[in-house]
């Protein structure tokens, strides 16, 4: 039962990621890109959490943590280069 | 004619014969010996000298550098002569250093005949040749320091090449011989003409060299042995062999080269942009002389094959007819002299072609081939003399009017009287004429060419009639240049505004070395059983041992004068001829500007040159274009190629499906997520879009890890994969647009071949490499093993830092360079600016 509900649910991730990537490739801007990438890290969050439960294992758990900071550390970046033009300032007055 | 022949057999200019010795048993051939002999200090003694030299230029300014090298020469030459009493009696002196003992080279010195007579040459003409340097070089203008070294280097290594018994240390001095003339050839190196000559001299020398190295190993791999004695005990092993006349030709290529024989003589008459001592001495008393010794030592070995015979006869004697013919047209007198040592060189090169003959005639008394042996050993020694001289004497000139040039010459005869003398012994020498040694010489050599119609072997029968003819005719122009050589100088008007200086009798110092070498053409003319027993026989011994008994040797005997024979008609036919040609010869010399100068070899070579420059120069612009593109081309079609033809020679594809896992559904969406990605990154159009496509083929990788249960890698993939794209979109922004190379659907379509190319290659290894395997996985260890061993709980990571730490270290070491390369790369920048480098911040 379980096993058929994670595979459900993971089918519904892959769905949703690749309309993600989908977004990913097409998006209009660069922001919309971005956020897909953002959005895609976040499903990537619970497609690994799925496939560890469905491994019946918890050595992926440190992986989850991972894509989440990554996720935001990315998006983070991203949005200071859209808007800056760069992403380290060299002057650390403003 | 029949009669001409029977007669002339009575009547035997040389008449060779086995006599018993009475030494029966003195073959006294010392075996080992490790210390060093003073037969190899004698071989040593120049270069040991040359080490000298300069500081003796240095330190004693005020005397002229060349009397301190003339006591090596001399002291040399004496050692020498002390040896022909032994060598007379078929004693034979034999001291080995070993050098390399396990690769079977030793350094074998030997003195036989042969090795005796080219080390009397070397050491007795070095004497003279030295002794003339010194009044011919100035001691204030001169760089004396660097010749006397060379000439000394020279010396040595011609010692070398003539003692050597093994082959190995015989071409090494064979090489220093090459690479001292082209030194002395180069001696006035701001002179193009030096230059060009040396590297010509060089290219040609050093390319027989080489092939004469080949041939030795060639020898070695039939006979297992590099000495020379030894390889004539293997002779049946090595004429059995299918690697016979492979050697025979490449040893025979390195004695051409060196001695200067159709068609490799073109660098001869450029050698002669050296100094005048030095064409006396190398260009035609010794080191031309060295691929004759060659030919002449590897007789034994080689003389039965008809092969040798003929190219050795044949070329040699087309080379004494070309060079003679085409020394008439020169009219620098170092030139027609170059082009005369050419000939003689062929001369002597045909006789003893002519001469490996004997050996098909066991039965000796009547053996009349002998005597072309005997003739190109005495012809060798009377060229090393008239030319010696002539060389000299050329430098006289040279040295007391400014000019060679024949054009602008004539008339010295009243000024130069002592001169004139010797160049009058020397030329009429050269051009065979009594009562001087070439006389005899070229007697000899007639009745060796005439007795080639004799054999009846190797089809000698229908085509030897042409050895005498060509022989005959290259004898008249040998008088020819002979005599216009001697009365254009002397004779006939001089033209003092044409000649820079005011002509004069040249020194004594000058004057003795060509005196003594004329003195000796006079007396080797009237007495030339002197050489004849003491130099000749056993020479004659050593380039034809099977024909003697353990014990016996040769005796021959030279007349002065021989009787009428054919011999000597055919001279008087040479000199009447000569003199209506040289009478005549502004009527018929045009015919040399009829010869088109591209079809010269001169001309060829020079092609060959600019052909290899260009060509290699081509090439390599061809290839080496400059784009990285070309070269990845390269590299992956190599790649597909050679995986390609392994795959299928070796018959090694194979599918083999019985342990390969069921496939998930997971794995064919990530499969295709990353087929989209890498699509994507090909065909997108800004470079944001590869950069963000890249990305995701990185995360999906990870997600592989994380389905393959790689929860480390998983973790690490991110991470990079994170940095890596943070770090392209650093990069990016300091980026010119994306240019994508527009080049049309041909560059496409090759790039597109060339990865799919690769892509189907890498698959199918990958296949054949899963399907093909051979052992079980070492895996087990690790599983067993990491907790109780190694303490761990995490596998990877204990192989890592515990089982296979080494490489976790250097993986560090390479993370520190990529950082502090970064560092580097970014924070100094060297510019050049104002002809100074600068580091700016």
């Amino acid at each position: 039962m379980l096993d058929m509900v994670l595979k459900i649910s993971l089918i519904c991730i892959s769905i949703a990621m690749l309309a993600l990537i989908y977004r990913v490739i097409k998006g209009p801007t660069i922001p919309d890109k971005v956020i897909a990438l953002d959005a895609i890290g976040i499903n990537l969050v619970a497609l690994i959490a799925l496939i560890s439960m469905l491994l019946k294992t918890s050595a992926f758990l440190e992986v989850i943590l991972l894509v989440g900071i990554l996720a935001f550390i990315g998006t983070v970046a991203f949005a200071k280069f859209l808007e800056k033009g760069e992403i380290i300032e060299r002057d650390r007055n403003h | 004619m029949e009669e001409w022949f029977s007669q002339k057999r009575r009547i035997f200019i040389i008449d060779f014969q086995f006599v018993e010795t009475a030494i029966f048993d003195s073959y006294f051939i010392h075996q080992g010996g490790i210390f060093l002999s003073l037969l190899h200090l004698a071989i040593f003694l120049p270069f040991i000298m040359a080490v000298f030299v300069p500081f003796l230029y240095k330190g004693f300014r005020k005397i002229h550098t060349g009397w301190f090298v003339l006591i090596v020469p001399a002291l040399l030459f004496g050692y020498f002569l002390h040896f022909i009493p032994t060598v007379r009696e078929n004693e034979i002196i034999k001291r080995t250093i070993h050098w390399i003992p396990s690769l079977k080279i030793d350094f074998t010195a030997y003195l036989d005949g042969l090795s005796l007579l080219f080390a009397l040459l070397i050491t007795g003409i070095g004497t003279l040749v030295v002794f003339y340097s010194i009044f011919y070089l100035s001691k204030k203008r001169e760089q004396l320091h660097n010749f006397y070294v060379y000439l000394l280097i020279f010396m040595g290594a011609m010692l070398g090449v003539v003692l050597s018994d093994n082959l190995i240390s015989l071409y090494t001095f064979w090489e220093f011989t090459s690479l001292s003339s082209f030194l002395l050839i180069g001696y006035w190196y701001q002179r193009d003409g030096s230059r060009y000559g040396a590297q010509k001299s060089m290219l040609i020398t050093v390319f027989g060299g080489l092939s004469m190295l080949g041939g030795i190993f060639l020898l070695y791999n039939m006979a297992g042995t590099f000495s020379i004695r030894e390889l004539i005990t293997h002779k049946e092993l090595i004429m059995a062999s299918p690697l016979f006349i492979p050697s025979m030709l490449l040893i025979l290529l390195g004695a051409f080269t060196k001695s200067a024989q159709f068609p490799f003589y073109i660098w001869l008459p450029d050698a002669m942009e050296a100094p005048t001592p030095v064409s006396a001495y190398l260009h035609s008393a010794t080191m031309v002389k060295a691929g004759i010794y060659l030919v002449a030592r590897m007789s034994p070995v080689y003389a039965e094959s008809p092969v040798w015979l003929w190219i050795i006869g044949s070329f040699g004697i087309f080379t004494m007819f070309w060079a003679s013919f085409n020394a008439i047209k020169q009219t620098d007198l170092k030139g027609i002299l170059a082009f005369s040592t050419v000939s003689q060189l062929g001369l002597i090169m045909s006789l003893l072609g002519v001469g490996a003959a004997a050996l098909h005639y066991k039965d000796m008394d009547e053996n009349i081939f002998i005597v072309a042996t005997a003739a190109a050993v005495f012809h060798l020694i009377n060229h090393a003399t008239f030319k010696g001289a002539l060389f000299m004497v050329a430098g006289i000139i040279d040295h007391e009017t400014g000019t060679r040039d024949i054009r602008k010459l004539g008339g010295l005869m009243g000024l130069m009287p002592i001169t004139f003398t010797i160049a009058l012994i020397g030329s009429f020498s050269m051009a065979g004429l009594p009562p001087f040694n070439g006389f005899l010489s070229k007697e000899m050599f007639f009745t060796g060419m005439v007795r080639v119609t004799e054999m009846d072997l190797f089809s000698l029968d229908t085509w030897g009639l042409l050895f005498p003819i060509i022989a005959w005719v290259g004898s008249i122009f040998t008088f020819l240049y002979s005599i216009m050589l001697f009365f254009r100088t002397f004779t006939g008007k001089l033209q003092m505004d044409k000649l820079e200086r005011k002509p004069h009798e040249a020194p004594a110092g000058m004057l003795a070395p060509p005196i003594i070498l004329a003195a000796l053409m006079i007396i080797f003319g009237f007495f030339p059983n002197i050489l004849t027993y003491n130099i000749i026989e056993p020479a004659v011994g050593a380039i034809l041992p099977e024909l003697l008994e353990p014990g016996e040797h040769f005796v021959g005997h030279i007349s002065f004068w021989h009787g009428p024979g054919i011999e000597l008609f055919m001279t008087i036919g040479v000199i009447a001829l000569g003199v209506v040609l040289y009478l005549t010869l502004s009527k018929w010399g045009k015919i040399y500007s009829w010869f088109p100068d591209k079809l010269t070899f001169n001309h060829l070579y020079d092609q060959i040159i600019k052909w290899l420059e260009s060509g290699a120069k081509s090439i390599t612009k061809g290839y080496m274009t400059g784009f990285i593109r070309s070269y990845l081309v390269y590299i992956f079609l190599f790649f597909i190629v050679i995986s390609g033809v392994t795959l299928i020679t070796k018959d090694a594809f194979k599918i083999d499906v019985s342990n390969i896992a069921p496939i998930g559904v997971y794995e064919v969406v990530l499969a295709l997520i990353i087929v989209i990605g890498s699509a994507t990154i090909l065909l997108a159009k800004s470079r944001l879009t590869s950069i963000i496509a890249l990305g995701a083929v990185g995360y999906t990788v990870s997600l592989f890890f994380v389905i393959f249960r790689a929860p480390d890698l998983a973790l690490t993939q991110l991470v990079i994969e994170t940095v890596s794209v943070a770090l392209f979109l650093l990069a990016f922004y300091h980026l010119p647009p994306l240019n994508k190379h527009e080049k049309g659907i041909g560059f496409k379509l090759g790039n597109a071949l060339i990865s799919i190319g690769v892509g189907v290659i890498v698959t199918l290894v990958a296949i054949s490499a899963h399907s093909n395997k051979l052992f079980d996985s070492i895996a087990k260890y690790y599983i067993e093993n990491t907790h109780d061993k190694a303490g761990g709980e995490n596998m990877v990571n204990v192989i890592l830092v515990d089982f296979r730490g080494f490489d976790t270290m250097f993986e560090i070491c390479v993370l520190g360079i990529a950082a502090l390369g970064i560092f580097g790369m970014i924070r100094l920048r060297l510019t050049n600016e104002g002809g100074k480098t600068n580091e700016k911040k």
